[in-house]
């Protein structure tokens, strides 16, 4: 077992998907201006990556390598489709603040990433634990990320007033440039803690 | 007129990358050197016109009649990794010296969400056929805006003392930050909708 909280850690922290490894960027930017988004982003997320790990790990050998890609990603869109049809028919509100960064999770490069280097090559149990610590640790970066930019940009969290009415939104940080820059400065603080080894 | 407004908003305004951050994946990794930041800027936008072209008549004509709007997704994926693999075959079997500078490039297309978001905009903004292809059009060249100057920053950068943490991708994400404010400047010359 010690093995399987191995693979975990490794997911969250030592190769985090978004700080470690830079995949995921366009959703990792676009819906981290609330912290709600954030949230079910990496809830979504999670749920994709999971269950289609857990059925590239069982047919991935009886796929000819050629096409793969084509199939892994109808793998991906089929759950993608599932989850935005959830979203709609429950959380209207919600599916329309992520609009079509919902579907963007189908070309998200850190589950094609995981399905081609892992989970084709590894039995379904390790793929499961390994594509939960992934997600883990991508939903850890989402919520990290919103967390910075919900609070400066308008003084809430989860909608939430915490920094009371004497506060002044730092606009920009809702807008496009204030993630970039946190995601950059994160990465920044990221690698300062664990520095990366020469390759 | 309408036209040229769209394509001018999606160039600069809207641009895909800078206001949308579609397709940062290619952006980040392919931006170190000038001359593959040109080959994948030329390449995503020829599938991203050939795939919205193919991707509209295809919503319009095919889902929405039947009723199957919720297999949007699965069916542009269909669309988007297979014109990625004939386009691959077209160049390689017409254009051999292009399949040597670009080729490389294409593979990666099929997972850059620019053009997954560019057929999904197109349909949630509910754009005719034309507008599409006009707004596809002015995304590619706006994306390639935008991997040509942030590789030419970074270029320039390449002598620059930056501190060992925020080498790479740490960087490259505050110069785009920078950009993005530049960028913010153009939203008051020209409107979307």
């Amino acid at each position: 077992m010690n093995n399987t909280t191995e693979i975990f850690v490794n997911g969250l922290w030592r190769d985090n998907p978004v700080f470690r490894q830079i995949l995921g960027l366009c959703i990792t930017l676009a819906i981290t201006n609330r912290v709600v988004n954030g949230v079910t982003m990496g809830v979504a997320v999670f749920f994709v990556l999971v269950a289609s790990s857990f059925i590239v790990s069982v047919i991935g050998e009886y796929v000819p390598r050629r096409v793969r890609i084509p199939v892994y990603m109808l793998i991906i869109a089929t759950f993608v489709t599932l989850v935005y049809m959830f979203l709609r028919a429950y959380f209207t509100g919600l599916s329309q603040a992520l609009g079509a960064y919902v579907g963007l999770i189908i070309t998200n490069c850190i589950i094609l990433g995981r399905l081609e280097s892992f989970s084709s090559e590894n039995g379904p149990w390790e793929s499961v634990v390994d594509a939960a610590g992934i997600s883990a640790g991508f939903a850890a970066a989402l919520i990290a990320m919103s967390v910075v930019r919900e609070l400066l940009g308008f003084g809430t969290l989860f909608g939430i007033n915490v920094l009371g009415s004497g506060w002044t939104p730092w606009v920009s940080m809702i807008l496009a440039p204030g993630g970039f820059l946190v995601l950059g400065l994160l990465v920044w603080i990221e690698r300062s803690i664990s520095p990366v080894e020469e390759g | 007129m309408k036209l040229l407004s769209i394509l001018i908003a999606a160039i600069f305004a809207h641009n895909i990358a800078l206001r949308y951050f579609l397709g940062w994946c290619p952006l980040v990794s392919q931006s170190k050197k000038l001359s593959s930041a040109w080959g994948m800027g030329v390449a995503v936008t020829l599938v991203m016109t050939v795939t919205s072209v193919l991707n509209w008549p295809i919503y319009h004509y095919l889902l929405v009649p039947f009723g199957l709007e919720y297999l949007q997704y699965i069916a542009f994926i269909i669309v988007i990794a297979s014109s990625v693999q004939v386009l691959e075959m077209a160049i390689e079997r017409f254009f051999p010296s292009l399949y040597t500078t670009m080729g490389v490039f294409l593979p990666l297309i099929t997972v850059n969400c620019a053009i997954l978001g560019v057929s999904l905009f197109m349909i949630l903004r509910d754009y005719t056929f034309l507008t599409g292809l006009v707004y596809a059009l002015g995304s590619g060249i706006g994306w390639t805006v935008a991997i040509i100057s942030l590789a030419s920053i970074r270029e320039k950068l390449r002598f620059a003392k930056v501190p060992k943490p925020l080498q790479g991708p740490g960087i490259t994400m505050l110069i785009a930050g920078i950009m993005a404010f530049a960028f913010l400047g153009f939203s008051g010359m020209v409107g979307i909708e």
